[in-house]
């Protein structure tokens, strides 16, 4: 299976730079102004109804306290249950829940399978008669990789039905947006149907994943087995080139933009950041605004200011 | 052409006009409205279509020039080019350039924004004002004339747009058809926000070509640097206004008062909306009341732009906001204040305190607060003494969305409210959720040219169905004064444009204004009758 193996290894190395990337991308974006968004989670006792801070008398005297809690609730509504397009999609809500419930599944099966490798590797042996963990390790692999992939490929297949059939819809959808749809049936469907009649408690699979760890030699179970390795690689090398891994930016949309709440305060790191982006130079081309200058020039040019 | 079938790729097409607006298919309307029928549209004089591009929809409030030559053409195509790339560098744009990156790279075209549009809604919902439709527009040009490799890819991802003078001119329109209420964001699963890229494209439109309304900037942010006021008010005919309105304050409360400019070192400086210097003084004269009954050590400034909390540059253009803003920042710095005190204009709020946040700088960083919290405040200490009885009669109350959706104040003025006025109701939805008024991003005071039917018909089409449905169908009745509380100077201008194209004053006897007329018609050491029923204006 080297083919697959060389395949695997790049596939894996593009994905996580791909993400590496996006991720940067926001991380160094510069300090933008507020922009955020209400009702905000981590408002304490005022999440509820959408009310900030700003409701205080004197608010800059007030202690700023923040419900982490709350959020947290708020994030993991979100992420689990997908709480913002059940209130106002639930036509989408009713594929995506699946699609997305499926997907964590199926990481966690790749997980799964990886600590089991690992434990191979350190000697141990991965059948349920070889103890709690092994047994845990077993059994826990086989629910998540089936419900998993069955989930993820149904929630797929709904959202490409979906997609094809609404009428409003269908006027924004690209090819692309169909292909990574069908991509997901298809490598689900492999998959299923791979596990289920060649390896049907995925031991060839962690021993698959094994390999890739100890870049051991290892044989495949059948040209199936092989086609099936090679398209999930591909899929999870594919994914992050898409929109498919807004899971990486919707953090930033979230925390740095929709809850991002934090007062500029005196003397703050804030202050200090957007006193060196006023320093940047300017280049628009409209008359009001003078190329060349800083914004710190452009914002303080007073001259229209004529009766001083 | 079908408007039910355009796609964002038709932007580009070339015919005249890309939809056709036929008003008589608006929605209905309810109690007592359900036979009102609009009045038709009425496109263009032939001679001003020739001179300002209407090939989107027919509609102007942009005045986009026709260029003559094809050549003309193509050198703005390029200089559009020019000022995209540019939005998307962090020397011209780290004002927003995060938000803007996210919002471009994650949307999954769901629709999910669109059925929060009351626009997209209450058009009938026309393809070219749903949320996605404008954004998608960008977001093409951006993957296939901007990202490396972009044309290669076009067909597969679907950014097969043409960039051309149609796509251009249409933008532009398209970008003033929405009000920037961010209703949608709320409800993007993503957390992408259709009202940041409408405002991004404006400012592409401003900043690089030239290109905005002239509302918003020639007698907008331009007049008020260089007169002190939007509304060009000078500060020595600011001093002339405030004569008369300290005597009207006598002469409709028989009390006598000084209202205080200039004072150093107070605790509140009070800055309005100009706008309501000459359509609304009654409401600068209830805050002198208020804060004069309540003891306040207050003052406004008559410096230039210091007594003008207006800030359009908010709705087009970061290079006009800040220099607004800073303006402000200034006078409240000289003066030595110890709070900034925003009127009740929404924009104005969000100016000074959220999006001014982060640029409000060192010893300019003055505290600001919402009069609506003032007011909580006063009324909560007990600091006025009030008769709620002498308001009892229907209130309902608008949100502002930028005091609300952008800035979570929500409770304070429903705190007062509630207490002054026996017979208020809610909207439904109201708060955090509520409909603009239609009138937002600078819309409300767009008169020009053929804007303000679209502004009435459709706009402001959801806000006066939310306001009728606030009323029972007895309080419907002639003669059965009722009153829509607006603490916000553009939402009020719009709203007292929409009570007088649908002749609701006449018909159903609805008054509208600001939360401190109603407080100070509510004061028992005032003389009765505030509020004037039948003086709307």
């Amino acid at each position: 299976m080297l083919t697959a193996q060389v395949i695997t290894y790049f596939a894996i190395s593009i994905s996580i730079i791909a993400m590496i990337v996006k991720a940067l991308r926001y991380m160094k974006a510069p300090e933008h102004m507020r922009w955020e968004l209400y009702p905000v989670p981590h408002e304490k006792g005022k999440a509820e109804y959408g009310g900030s801070y700003l409701e205080e008398f004197d608010w800059w005297t007030k202690p700023r306290e923040s419900d982490t809690i709350n959020e947290l609730k708020e994030m993991a509504e979100e992420i689990i249950l997908l709480k913002g397009v059940f209130r106002h999609n639930k036509t989408v809500w009713v594929s995506s829940l699946p699609f997305h419930l499926g997907m964590y599944l199926t990481i966690g099966w790749l997980f799964l399978l990886l600590f089991g490798g690992i434990l191979q590797i350190c000697g141990m042996s991965m059948y349920p008669q070889d103890g709690v963990l092994a047994s845990i390790i077993y059994y826990a692999t086989i629910a998540a990789g089936y419900v998993g992939l069955f989930l993820t490929g149904i929630g797929a297949l709904g959202l490409l039905i979906w997609r094809s059939t609404e009428t409003e819809q269908r006027r924004f959808n690209s090819p692309s947006d169909y292909f990574n749809l069908f991509a997901f049936v298809v490598v689900c469907g492999i998959t299923l149907f791979t596990q289920y009649t060649i390896d049907g408690s995925f031991v060839h699979m962690r021993a698959y994943v094994q390999s890739l760890v100890t870049f051991g030699n290892i044989t495949s179970p059948g040209a199936l087995f092989t086609t099936e390795v090679i398209l999930i690689a591909l899929l999870i090398m594919y994914i992050p080139l898409t929109r498919m891994s807004h899971f990486v930016a919707k953090y930033f949309l979230y925390h740095d933009v929709r809850w991002n709440d934090v007062p500029n305060e005196r003397g703050s790191k804030i202050e200090k950041r957007i006193a060196e982006l006023l320093k940047e130079k300017v280049s628009w081309a409209a008359p009001h605004i003078k190329t060349g200058q800083t914004w710190g020039e452009v914002v303080t040019d007073n001259k229209e200011i004529s009766n001083e | 052409m079908n408007d039910k079938i355009i796609r964002p790729k038709d932007i580009s097409k070339d015919v005249d006009q890309l939809v056709h607006l036929d008003y008589k298919k608006l929605p209905k309307l309810p109690y007592p409205y359900e036979d009102w029928e609009d009045p038709q549209f009425e496109p263009l004089p032939e001679a001003k279509r020739k001179l300002r591009d209407t090939s989107l929809d027919g509609i102007v409030n942009v005045s986009v020039p026709v260029p003559e030559t094809e050549e003309e053409k193509e050198r703005l195509v390029a200089k559009f080019l020019e000022g995209l790339k540019k939005l998307l560098t962090k020397e011209n744009n780290w004002t927003f350039l995060e938000p803007l990156m996210l919002s471009l790279d994650n949307c999954v075209k769901c629709n999910t924004c669109a059925d929060a549009c009351p626009i997209f809604e209450e058009s009938g919902r026309l393809e070219i004002y749903r949320p996605l439709f404008r954004s998608d527009i960008l977001r093409q040009i951006v993957n296939k004339y901007v990202k490396p490799g972009g044309k290669l890819t076009a067909k597969f991802t679907g950014n097969d747009i043409d960039l051309n003078w149609n796509t251009i001119a249409r933008l532009a329109q398209l970008s003033y058809r929405c009000t920037l209420c961010r209703r949608c964001a709320q409800t993007c699963p993503m957390g992408v926000d259709n009202g940041l890229l409408s405002r991004e494209i404006r400012k592409l439109f401003s900043q690089e070509m030239g290109i905005s309304p002239s509302e918003l900037h020639e007698d907008g942010t331009i007049k008020q640097l260089q007169t002190g006021s939007s509304t060009g008010i000078s500060p020595t005919a600011l001093m002339d206004l405030m004569e008369f309105m300290e005597e009207d304050i006598t002469e409709r409360t028989g009390l006598t008062i000084k209202i205080p400019f200039d004072k150093p070192n107070a605790d509140i400086l009070l800055v309005h909306n100009a706008g309501e210097f000459l359509s609304w003084p009654e409401n600068i004269e209830a805050f002198a009341i208020i804060f004069e009954a309540a003891g306040l050590n207050w003052t406004m400034s008559s410096d230039m732009v210091g007594y003008d909390s207006v800030n359009y540059g908010l709705f087009y253009d970061d290079a006009q906001y800040a220099k607004v803003t800073l303006r402000h920042s200034d006078v409240a710095k000289k003066l030595g204040v110890k709070k900034v005190v925003s009127g009740e204009c929404g924009h104005a709020h969000k100016a000074m305190m959220s999006i001014g946040d982060r640029i409000w700088l060192e010893e300019g960083n003055v505290h600001r607060e919402s009069s609506m919290v003032t007011l909580d405040h006063i009324l909560k200490n007990n600091m006025i003494k009030i008769d709620p009885e002498r308001n009892n009669f229907p209130v309902t109350m608008h949100d502002p969305c930028n005091l609300t959706r952008s800035m979570g104040i929500i409770e304070p003025q429903r705190r007062v409210i509630r207490k002054i006025c026996p017979q208020f109701r809610e909207m439904t939805p109201h708060g955090v959720y509520n409909y603009c008024c239609g009138g937002g991003s600078g819309f409300a005071i767009m008169q020009s040219h053929n804007f303000p039917s679209w502004r009435m018909s459709i706009s402001g089409r959801k806000k006066f169905e939310q306001i009728l449905n606030a009323f029972t169908r007895e309080e419907h009745g002639p003669g059965k004064n009722k009153y829509v509380c607006a603490p916000c100077s553009n939402c009020k201008g719009q709203i007292r444009d929409i009570i007088n194209y649908f002749d609701a004053y006449e018909k159903t006897r609805l008054m509208y204004g600001g939360l401190v007329e109603l407080v100070v018609n509510a004061m028992t050491d005032v003389k009765e009758g505030y509020i004037e029923w039948d003086d709307f204006h």
